[in-house]
């Protein structure tokens, strides 16, 4: 579903149709209105609905009582802005406060299009002039007017499918992962159907058994031993028959539900791995680790145990039944009539027992919880002697769970029992009117004996079918949970026939380049061509826009307006994997894989060679070190490896870097987690990197950026200066600033003994110190 | 008492002025709480537009009558933290789950994304976050009655 974006105003609902129909209030009719909200909150932030209207000469307010309205002025202003998830609209003249509007988020869009046209209006006052598709309406879904995510058609608010709880239907969409071994299904099925088949023969021996052989013995005619042992061969046979196939059936189902839960792993992180940032961003690690991991297994066993119990049960019950009903239907009629009852009286206590079980798994993750906050935390912990604490709260939240499953067994003690007793009353019954039936000479003894063997079964089935509800809703929500994943286009998508990539000058061009997340400019209208070879730094306060730029530069996100050119071509045209080969980045902190140090250098070109990899260490300044480590080159490192300092580290990715000998170079931050002496080491090391190299580098520290060829300054997503060192430090301007404010900075960190804070927050901690002295010999309640 | 050498004061424009010791005027200032939850009465500050604070106070009680007037209608704009008083109805045990409830501020539908969006604070106190990022209360969820009771059990 793609609808056209439409720049119309959507329809009013109709209540509010009706509302304005009932207050005559003159708007000449719907089509004069130009923009109108909802607004969910009244003056004094309580949830009541009223309506905002924006008409060609004036803006009108309505609760469906009272009606305000003010004329268009071209000095008017609309000002918006938010607060904890209340929104407020003003609408001011030059010199007071002409009403205030408050708002929830949820109508925020349609607020943002109202003050759009409202200013459009006040501007151009040409109210029919052509609508032309702003960045806005770009951003929005047409529909519902909530943001969506940068280029994609797909709109998360509208789209009903991630609205809806997970359904059981969730799990069809399974097939596409059973379809490769959908023979292998139809023979187990057929096996399931046999093996129950099997099962379902011994009770019915039991008839001729009972009235051919034990009957006519008690009547006083010797026992035929050749048929008995006829049909006790035949039980036998049957036993073994049901072994078998039931060992086949559960063995190759198992085989096939195995092979679909590591597909569906497979397949979700192949997917996973090829989605951007933007999607990283969004989630928490151990969610997406939970998902890959636990899910496909519950999945997988939902499939391999329940799925197939299940159909079982059900083969065996309808077989059951037309047995039954074969061998006397009356009787049958009789044994079936409490089954609807204590379906019924299963699923009750079985609904009750689920909340309970889901209870316990929630008070589960709180235990967990506390054991995941503690054991990182320990250092702090034992450093503020805090042991008896978490001890305490981990006995408490421990006690917490105790308590739940206390009463979640009261109910789960008392199920097996009832199960039980409703079988024996069912049974009861049977027996009553068997003996009754057999009293008249209607049945036999053997018909009897083989109701009340098959009913026994009939009621265990029952019970197990009952647990698969709960089961299902798990695996559906797991389905659920991974279709999210699967179902997420990557918004930076793969060029369909990308032309290879051919030898890289490095030119890079951005035209006109605007980023938006959600509904917030990052950042607008940026130009910038960055020749070959060039060095250019990047500077800014933190939040100006700096590694957003460097994050679109790497197509780690696509651009929301204008395009970034590699050499000339669009980056979108590029295979992304060429594309990122062609980059070098070195970040702040430098990631190292769980490894050994060659195979970390080597980590973007696996095929290098010991030499190459020497080379790219010696040239990053870390052949030395890594030399003194006790293994060399095949130290491990990582998370479990050798530990080195953040330098080390950081040198062995710039090595990295290096070894893929990439034409453009981005440097995020690359030396500002180190102290100064580091910082020079690492500087040496990068100067050997930027070589003949396009490079981009974002540094806190702007005396870092000395080399650079030009810097850009950036405030609010927007270019302010682009320049030399020294061309900005004459011109005075933004650039000026930032470095004189870092120069005095500096000064105070070592006038104030270089421990964190500045000079400025220490005066002002004095004046507050003195505030409160002056307040204590006031006697003022401090 | 404590502060009397500054001023407070409403504009036309309705934004808050603050006028310091030295006299300077800062426009559009605003007063956080420092325990909008656990002690709405203790420690209130006066925020100038890019953040930085202006003027402390320890307590409720030291402030003024005139500016506790001011400070407590500009405050009333800006929280919103509804509290919940009852749960009428959900949508879905599962999540996400439209529920329609009762708050102290008037009945609302809210949507929650998931179980993780309902937080406990200390003791029995809840917070509820909902799709849009507005914050509801529970202050005291074995206070609520039967019904909404069991209707929150099903979530946590």
């Amino acid at each position: 579903m793609k609808p056209e974006i439409s720049l119309q105003t959507p329809i009013l609902p109709n209540d509010w149709q009706r509302v304005l129909g009932e207050l005559q209030f003159p708007i000449g009719g719907l089509g004069q209105i130009l923009a109108w909200v909802e607004l969910d909150l009244d003056q004094n932030l309580r949830f009541e609905k009223s309506l905002l209207l924006l008409l060609e000469k004036s803006l009108v307010w309505t609760n469906g009582k009272e009606v305000m309205s003010w004329p268009m002025v071209a000095e008017n202003t609309l000002v918006h802005g938010d607060h904890a998830g209340v929104g407020h609209l003003k609408l001011e003249t030059p010199h007071r406060l002409e009403s205030i509007w408050y708002f929830t988020l949820a109508v925020n869009p349609h607020v943002l299009r109202l003050q759009a046209s409202f200013k459009k209006m006040n501007t151009a006052h040409h109210v029919h002039e052509e609508h032309v598709a702003n960045e806005y309406d770009k951003q929005i879904c047409p529909v519902c007017l909530s943001p969506k995510p940068a280029n994609s058609d797909s709109c998360p608010t509208c789209d009903p499918e991630d609205d809806a709880p997970p359904s059981t239907w969730t799990l069809f969409k399974l097939w596409r992962f059973a379809k490769p071994y959908q023979n292998k299904l139809l023979l187990g099925l057929v096996l399931t159907l046999l093996s129950t088949g099997a099962t379902l023969v011994p009770p019915y021996l039991t008839m001729p058994l009972m009235d051919h052989i034990l009957i006519p013995y008690e009547k006083g005619q010797p026992i035929d031993f050749h048929l008995a042992s006829l049909y006790l061969l035949a039980l036998f046979g049957a036993a073994l028959l049901a072994w078998g196939l039931g060992w086949w059936k559960t063995y190759l189902l198992a085989l096939v539900s195995e092979r679909i839960g590591a597909d569906l792993r497979n397949t979700t992180f192949e997917h996973l791995l090829k989605l951007s940032l933007e999607y990283f961003g969004g989630k928490r690690t151990g969610d997406l680790i939970a998902r890959i991991g636990a899910e496909t297994d519950r999945i997988c066993v939902f499939l391999s145990l329940y799925a197939l119990d299940f159909v079982t049960d059900v083969l065996m019950i309808t077989m059951t039944a037309a047995i039954l009903v074969s061998i006397d239907p009356l009787l049958a009629l009789v044994t079936l009539a409490p089954l609807p009852f204590i379906v019924w009286m299963i699923h009750v206590v079985r609904d009750k027992l689920r909340f309970g079980f889901e209870k316990i798994d929630r008070i589960w993750s709180e235990v967990t919880n506390i054991l995941a906050d503690t054991i990182p935390g320990i250092r702090v912990v034992k450093a503020f002697a805090q042991e008896d604490r978490e001890l305490k709260r981990f006995v408490d939240s421990n006690k917490h769970n105790l308590q739940i499953n206390d009463r979640v067994n009261r109910v789960w003690g008392l199920f097996s029992p009832t199960v039980t007793l409703l079988t024996e009353t069912g049974l009861l019954v049977v027996w009553g009117f068997g003996i009754w039936q057999v009293a008249h000479r209607r049945i036999s003894v053997g018909v009897l004996i083989a109701f009340l063997a098959y009913i026994g079964r009939f009621y265990i089935r029952l019970d197990s079918m009952s647990r698969i509800v709960s089961h299902t809703q798990k695996a559906a929500a797991g389905a659920k949970r991974i279709f999210d994943i699967l179902d997420h286009v990557s918004s930076v998508p793969e060029p369909i026939n990308p032309a290879p990539l051919a030898s890289v000058q490095g030119r890079i061009s951005l035209k006109e380049v605007g980023f938006r997340y959600g509904n917030r400019a990052v950042t607008k209208g940026i130009n910038l061509e960055i020749a070959p070879g060039e060095m250019v730094g990047l500077v800014g306060h933190s939040g100006s826009g700096k590694s957003t730029l460097v994050n679109l530069i790497c197509r780690f996100y696509d651009v929301s307006a204008g395009s970034i050119a590699l050499d000339g071509r669009d980056i979108r045209s590029i295979g992304i994997a060429d594309y990122r080969k062609c980059i070098g980045l070195v970040l702040q902190e430098p990631f190292l894989f769980f490894g050994t140090i060659a195979e970390n250098i080597a980590y973007g070109k696996p095929d290098a060679t010991r030499e190459e990899i020497i080379e790219a260490a010696r040239a990053a300044h870390a052949h030395e070190f890594i030399l003194r480590l006790p293994l060399g080159y095949d130290s491990l490192v990582g998370e479990r490896g050798q530990s080195l300092s953040g330098g080390e580290r950081q040198r062995i990715s710039i090595a990295r870097a290096l070894l893929i000998n990439p034409a453009i170079l981005i440097l995020d931050e690359a030396t500002s987690s180190v102290d100064t002496t580091t910082e020079k080491e690492i500087q040496k090391a990068l100067d050997n990197l930027v070589k003949g190299r396009t490079t981009i580098a974002i540094a806190h520290r702007l005396s870092t950026l000395r080399k650079a060829d030009r810097l850009v300054v950036l405030d609010k997503g927007e270019i302010v200066e682009i320049g030399t060192h020294d061309s900005l430090m004459n011109a005075q301007g933004a650039y000026y600033q930032l470095y004189q404010a870092q120069i005095r900075q500096a000064a105070e960190l070592v006038e104030g003994g270089a421990i964190g804070d500045t000079v400025e927050e220490n005066t002002e901690v004095r004046q507050e110190e003195s505030l409160q002295v002056i307040a204590k010999n006031l006697g003022g309640g401090v | 008492m404590t502060n009397q050498s500054h001023r407070l004061e409403r504009d036309e424009l309705g934004r808050l002025i603050f006028i310091d010791q030295a006299g300077a005027r800062h426009v559009g200032v605003y007063p956080v709480r420092a325990f909008p939850i656990t002690a709405i009465t203790a420690g209130i500050s006066i925020m100038d537009s890019s953040g930085r604070e202006l003027c402390w106070f320890p307590d409720t009680a030291s402030i003024p009558l005139e500016e506790l007037d001011l400070i407590e209608s500009e405050l009333a704009t800006r929280e919103f933290m509804p509290v919940i008083e009852r749960i009428v109805k959900v949508s879905t045990f599962a999540t996400p789950s439209i529920w329609d409830i009762e708050t102290n501020r008037g009945p609302t539908r809210i949507r929650l994304k998931g179980e993780e969006d309902i937080r406990r604070i200390s003791g029995n106190t809840l917070l509820i976050s909902d799709a849009n990022g507005l914050q509801f209360l529970i202050k005291d969820s074995t206070a609520l009655d039967k019904g909404s009771k069991k209707l929150l059990d099903r979530f946590r």
